[in-house]
């Protein structure tokens, strides 16, 4: 199957039980595959009027204790931001894939890219943080999937699927695994008495349990900056209190929430770091390198949002050189150049986006990171 | 929310369905949202919801706030994104009765899109638009709704712009249930809620409210001025045409039941097409 249909069936296979999207090239199949799939499990399907309204909706469906979802490409990433930022200040979990596409603007609707990756770190006003997953094949996309769920329904807030239209349009083998071997996270709950709750008195683990409407807690909700108890508080030390709180419980859980691969890294001298399709160009590349006795080595990166700064600031202490590959002129790059800093130098590949990029173009840079006239 | 008098203490007659732990509110002097927001109260409470299945969700702006006074499951959501997050409540669990609280502003303007398309799918919502004519959270300025002419902030001149007729939209768009009231007309304003809040499907109620501190002062029209309006101009007709009661304060504004009907609701629909089974949603 495709990497979008992949998409779908993790998400009904992580207990998504509420789809809202809207149709956008290469993502549509995904909201396809969910509207003839939901009814049959019991969960519900609606095309809404724009992305904006479907963002709303999913948060909303949340808001029920349902796993809710939406699909999208760059122009509805775009429109999402505004509910994204009220899913991350009001702690709403939830996914939400974007399948890339060439930008900015309507750009390349039917061709791949990665140049959204920014966008999902920061799109949204204000300061956060987030987290995104950015899966290599179909059968990845059907587990990362999964864990997406499984991370925004532990940490609480939307959690992004960044594939790209390479991986969502190829199709390869996928398994899917029977369902009691599939493991599934669900929100902390509230106990105790109810007209006592406090919905954001998160304690020592940051992140507060959820209860749904309907329970009878009585909560209040809202995108101002708030207190425990939910209400808006217009103070420096509330947006304090709440703020550092959103990022802490990421940043503090980095390690726990962080997924690489790694290939070929124990004994490399030139590191290779990239995510999703072009994942599969560098892993081309870094064989092509061992072939021709160049010690090179993949640091595949599963999470891409937050950053594994601990891995590459390793990796830049000790390799020659760092080449990063994705489709763009520099979004992650930045990162790793970031956190290579004082250590090995580091090198982009890449392009603007409308196909893959090649491994001889990896190549060529892993040789010249390698010390090597290219 | 108690007044005292002597040993005796008097509760408000809505105390378990406000957030008195959030008072005093944020309302002007004069405003009319809070006699809106009573009577949707008092029609939650006459229509006999159990208030933990009952959920209201707003926008952003002054009418917006409703949400945060109300101790229900209240969602004070992004401008104009009232109807999607509450259409995402009501799909994700269909038992609760779901009230949407906003403004002019947020419902027309800027969340007007959601408006029409939740009306066409005769999603199971009240929506209650509390029109008070401009921006008032913004200090002012003009709405989708200012009359022409008038003056607001960023007309200083006057409007120039003609304003929605919002029960002739809303009937256009389908929706199966539109009436319009004013904050003078509290009874009837309150019985059309609770009529609203326990007829399923999608249902408007348009709210006249005065804004003295923004829209009067800058239009010479004192709060007395705009509550005598409401008295003096307004006509009831029950039935009336939409296309007929736009909003012409020198000579009349129109004001009853203009739309009750009924057709599926969007749940009805796709349960009977995709589920093949019965309805979830409120039991007739």
């Amino acid at each position: 199957m495709t990497g979008d249909e992949a998409c779908a069936e993790g998400a009904l296979a992580a207990g998504c039980l509420f789809f809202a999207g809207y149709p956008i090239t290469p993502a549509t199949e995904i909201a396809e595959v969910m509207s003839s799939r939901l009814p049959e499990v019991g969960g519900t399907f609606i095309q809404m009027e724009d992305e904006i309204a479907a963002m709303a909706a999913i948060l909303g469906a949340a808001w029920t204790g349902v796993k809710s979802m939406t699909a999208t490409s760059g122009p509805g990433f775009s429109l999402m931001m505004e509910n994204i930022g009220l899913g991350i200040v009001t702690e709403t979990p939830c996914v939400v894939a974007n399948v890339q596409r060439g930008g900015p603007s309507t750009g390349l609707p039917t061709m791949g890219a990665q140049a959204d990756m920014m966008q999902a770190r920061w799109g949204s006003h204000g300061h956060y943080e987030v987290i995104a997953l950015a899966p290599a094949s179909p059968q990845e996309a059907f587990y990362q999937t999964i864990e997406a769920f499984n991370l925004s329904e532990k940490y609480r807030l939307p959690v992004f699927v960044m594939t790209d239209e390479i991986i969502g349009h190829m199709s390869e083998r996928v398994v899917i695994p029977e369902a009691r071997k599939i493991r599934t996270v669900s929100r902390p709950r509230p106990k105790g008495r109810k007209d006592r709750f406090r919905p954001y008195a998160a304690g020592p683990g940051l992140v507060p349990p959820m209860p749904s409407a309907g329970d009878g807690c009585r909560i209040h909700i809202t995108g101002l900056t708030h207190d425990e108890r939910g209400y808006p508080a217009m103070t420096v030390e509330a947006q304090r209190d709440m703020v550092t709180r959103l990022v802490d419980k990421i940043r503090l859980n980095a390690d726990d929430i962080i997924q690489t691969e790694s290939y070929l890294l124990d004994d490399a001298e030139v590191a290779v770091v990239s995510y999703g399709a072009s994942a599969r160009t560098a892993y081309a590349a870094v064989e092509e390198a061992r072939r021709d006795g160049i010690k090179a080595g993949l640091l595949r990166l599963i999470t891409v949002w937050p950053f594994p700064e601990k891995m590459v600031r390793e990796l830049a202490s000790r390799v020659k050189g760092i080449v990063t590959v994705e489709i763009n002129l520099g979004q992650v790059f930045l990162e790793v150049d970031r956190c290579s800093r004082g250590g090995a130098p580091s090198y982009l590949v890449g392009h603007p986006g409308g196909t893959i990029i090649t491994p001889e173009s990896v190549m060529e840079k892993i040789k010249q990171a390698a010390g090597m006239k290219s | 929310m108690s007044a005292k008098h002597g040993t005796d203490t008097l509760e408000h007659p809505l105390e378990d369905l406000i957030r008195s732990d959030r008072m005093p509110h944020i309302w002007c002097p004069g405003c009319g949202i809070g006699t809106a927001f009573s009577a949707c109260l008092s029609a939650i409470k006459a229509a006999g919801l159990d208030p933990d299945k009952t959920v209201m969700v707003s926008g952003i702006g002054c009418s917006g706030r409703g949400a945060g006074y109300a101790n229900l499951d209240s969602f004070h959501t992004t401008h104009g994104r009232a109807i999607p997050f509450a259409t995402g409540v009501k799909l994700g669990n269909p038992e609760l009765n779901v009230i949407v609280f906003s403004g002019d502003g947020d419902l027309f303007a800027i969340g007007g899109n959601h408006f029409i398309h939740a009306a066409r799918r005769n999603m199971d919502l009240t929506v209650i638009c509390v029109n008070n004519l401009n921006y008032g959270m913004t200090g002012g300025q003009v709405a989708a709704t200012t009359p022409s002419l008038k003056r607001t902030t960023t007309t200083p001149s006057g409007n120039s712009e003609t304003p929605f007729n919002l029960p002739l939209l809303a009937y256009a768009a389908g929706a199966t249930h539109v009436s319009r009231w004013t904050i003078l007309h509290t009874r009837d304003l309150t019985e059309t809620m609770k009529h609203c809040i326990l007829k399923k499907g999608f249902s408007f109620i348009e709210v006249l409210a005065p804004c003295p501190v923004n829209y009067g002062r800058r239009n010479k029209e004192g709060p007395l001025e705009t509550l005598k309006t409401y008295r003096d101009k307004t006509i009831v007709k029950n039935g009336a045409p939409p296309a007929e009661v736009a909003i012409d304060f020198k000579k009349n504004i129109v004001l009853g039941t203009f739309v009750d009907d009924d057709r599926p609701s969007w749940l009805d629909s796709y349960n009977s097409i995709y589920r093949k089974e019965p309805a979830r949603d409120k039991p007739a």
